[in-house]
């Protein structure tokens, strides 16, 4: 049962399946455990982030190539849903519509991009991607009258997400049923099914032909395996679920702009979330994204602490600037990359392979 | 010995046909886009104005071009040499502005000259140690060359913004580059013109040691063919390191100049032009010093026409062109022979 839900991939560590289900219940009960919006916020993102994550790991970890339009892909889905109920209005077709739209705009520039670059060489690829991106980032802040530009754009949700519904007018375990928490509860379900897809995937032959690619794209073209279709498909795949990300947040946040979604700040999250989390393993995008979003959140607290007691000493102060901390981020990045490829979820299980 | 008369070499290797199609693609850019501009004053700034933007980045794309060509490392950490280059020529000018600011071109090139230097210097040495630390463990691993490179362009984004800090800084020009000489009612600025000169040097410099010395000579059979070369007994890592700290310092200068040209300098300014260093290399072919200089022209044109025409879609505007060349010469439009 447990093996059908998780397609066969068991976390393989005792310390890194208490870890999963540490994570996992964390985020199913942060609404009725930890009061106040921080959390809830916080886990939200955590939940939106894990797609992201888990479908960019599809892509780097599994089929071995570098992409850098990841994030153009989540605010695709963040500005179909956000635009679509700006424009027509809070109702519930509106978002799968959204959705659609951009599911669509999504797979086809997928499509193009991978066309175009993914036959020549991986490196092709990943400039490609960069300028594609980039180019996508400054068409949605110039055509300001359809996307509000820098500012973005806050929309309203249907009746049932707004903070002010109530499901009924008790309380459950001391906390209100809101339309907030039911949100919250929708982007949680969502994320574990996607997850459980990826899971699927990545668990299927089709998977194990993206990992051969992986390893030796000569060798799996050689056994007959259209390296191309394999590749253009895994990008088709992974963009259609940053789209579904983007949506989450869209929902979430109520407001999409660019710097929550498409900027390169953004995309580099993404990057360091993968290789320290571990490339290749979606549990190591589970694990990534959260310590990456919990860090973010309480390391700068902590750095603002250390950088207030080292006052005095000459640059101490200044590298430990709140604003700073990706740089110890960076260094772990660099790191990780060379000494522990496979990350903390490699650390973890213990195994060798690279 | 035979007593026949030698065959030297020029005559025994037979002379590379020069391909003069992709030259005429920026002559036909500027031919299409004058009745478009309409106006023969705007046409002729905007294009110089392409001219300056092309040789910026040129300066800047072809350490990397070269790069890639020779050592098959693909630098995403590019930008990191751009800023840096920049911010040192800034700690540099501020001491200086009694130079700079002093009615005599003379002073001020001379201000500009010292900057260039400690700027070049001050990037090629990081370049050599970039090199050490960061690329030397991946060679031949492209997936881990990208992520790595990566992380450095992040840690010394991060490591400018601890030294010099986040603000945005002015960075003036000198007196004596100001303005813009004016013939009738057309205006051609004084630092376009410079920027110009210097591209235009570096390329026939570029180009010089790389045909006509026995160094070039080198680099060239290296990027052909490494292996070889390191059987012919020369150390091909060192050669590696060089074009590595050569390609760094380029950078660098082109970061100071590109600095000087917008005028202000936040810790991002790599990033921004590498958008379009990695168009223009894709243009001109991976490893290809001649394509980077026609892929620059070219995309400093579209950008600029375009930007005039409309403004909203310039950068847009590249991808389509990059998309076009890439149709037409899937490995750009110079292709390196190995790849």
């Amino acid at each position: 049962m447990l093996g059908a839900i998780l397609s066969g991939d068991f976390p393989r560590s005792r310390v890194l399946t208490v870890v999963l289900l540490a994570i996992f219940v964390g985020l199913a009960i942060t609404p009725f455990a930890i009061p106040g919006a921080a959390a809830i916020n916080t886990a939200a993102k955590i939940c939106y982030f894990i797609v992201l994550v888990v479908s960019y790991d599809l892509l780097l970890g599994y089929t071995g190539i570098v992409s850098f339009a990841h994030a153009m892909f989540f605010g695709i889905g963040g500005y179909g849903v956000g635009l679509s109920l700006y424009a027509l209005g809070p109702t519930w077709p509106v978002i799968l519509l959204g959705l659609a739209i951009g599911l669509v705009v999504a797979i086809v520039l997928a499509l193009l991009i991978g066309l175009l670059s993914l036959r020549v060489k991986a490196i092709f690829f990943a400039m490609i991607t960069l300028a594609v991106a980039s180019a996508f980032a400054i068409l949605a802040t110039q055509f300001n009258e359809f996307t509000g530009g820098e500012d973005g754009r806050s929309f309203r949700v249907p009746e049932m997400l707004r903070p002010g519904y109530r499901l009924f007018d008790g309380e459950v375990f001391g906390t209100a049923i809101t339309g907030r928490l039911l949100t919250y509860y929708l982007v949680f379900v969502s994320a574990v099914l996607l997850f459980l897809v990826a899971l699927r995937i990545v668990n299927s032959p089709f998977g194990r032909v993206l990992q051969a690619i992986r390893e030796n794209p000569m060798r799996a073209e050689a056994l007959g395996y259209r390296v191309v279709y394999y590749r253009t498909m895994a990008n088709c795949l992974a963009a259609a679920m940053a789209v579904c990300a983007g949506a989450m947040s869209a929902l979430w946040l109520r407001y999409t702009g660019p710097d929550t979604t498409l900027s390169f700040a953004i995309m580099l999250d993404i990057l360091l979330m993968v290789v320290i989390g571990g490339m290749g393993t979606m549990y190591g995008a589970v694990v990534g994204a959260t310590l990456f979003i919990v860090a973010q959140n309480y390391l700068q607290r902590l750095m603002g602490i250390a950088a207030a007691a080292t006052e005095g000493i000459p640059i101490l102060p200044k590298l430990l600037h709140p604003d700073r901390w990706l740089l110890f981020l960076g260094v772990l990045f660099v790191l990780s990359v060379y000494f522990f490829p496979t990350g903390i979820i490699g650390k973890l299980r213990g195994s060798n392979k690279a | 010995m035979t007593s026949a008369p030698a065959t030297t070499a020029s005559d025994a290797i037979p002379k590379v046909r020069l391909d003069l199609l992709p030259i005429l693609l920026p002559v036909a850019i500027a031919a299409v886009a004058y009745p478009l501009v309409g106006n023969l004053t705007t046409w002729l700034t905007l294009t110089i104005a392409a001219l300056a933007m092309g040789m910026m980045i040129f300066v800047i794309a072809s350490g990397l071009t070269l790069v890639f060509g020779l050592m098959d490392v693909l630098n995403f950490g590019h930008g990191a040499f751009i800023a840096i280059g920049a911010y040192l020529a800034m700690t540099v000018l501020i001491p200086l502005s009694g130079w700079t600011q002093a009615d005599s071109l003379a002073l001020n090139l001379l201000a500009l000259l010292l900057a260039v230097v400690v700027a070049a210097i001050g990037t090629g040495l990081l370049g050599w140690a970039f090199e050490r630390v960061i690329v030397k463990p991946v060679y031949g691993q492209h997936l881990k060359q990208i992520l790595v490179t990566m992380g450095g362009l992040i840690v010394a984004e991060q490591l400018i913004h601890v030294i010099w800090g986040g603000d945005q800084k002015p960075m003036t020009l000198p007196t004596a580059l100001r303005g813009a000489f004016t013939i009738g009612d057309f205006a051609l600025e004084k630092f376009r013109l410079l920027a110009v000169a210097v591209g235009l040097a570096v390329f026939a410099g570029m180009m010089i040691v790389l045909n006509r010395t026995r160094l070039g000579l080198l680099i060239r059979a290296g990027v052909e063919n490494s292996e070889m070369v390191e059987a012919l007994g020369y150390r091909i890592r060192r050669l590696f390191v060089g074009v590595f700290m050569a390609g760094s310092a380029l950078a660098g200068l082109g970061g100071v100049l590109w600095a000087l040209y917008r005028e202000t300098l936040t810790a991002s300014i790599g990033g921004d032009v590498m958008v379009l260093v990695f168009i223009v290399i894709i243009v001109g072919g991976l490893g290809s010093v001649g394509g980077c200089f026609l892929g620059a022209i070219l995309v400093a044109m579209t950008a600029n026409y375009v930007a005039f025409l409309a403004p909203k879609v310039a950068l847009a505007s590249n991808i389509l062109l990059m998309v076009a060349v890439l149709m037409w010469r899937p490995q750009g439009l110079y292709p390196v022979a190995k790849r």
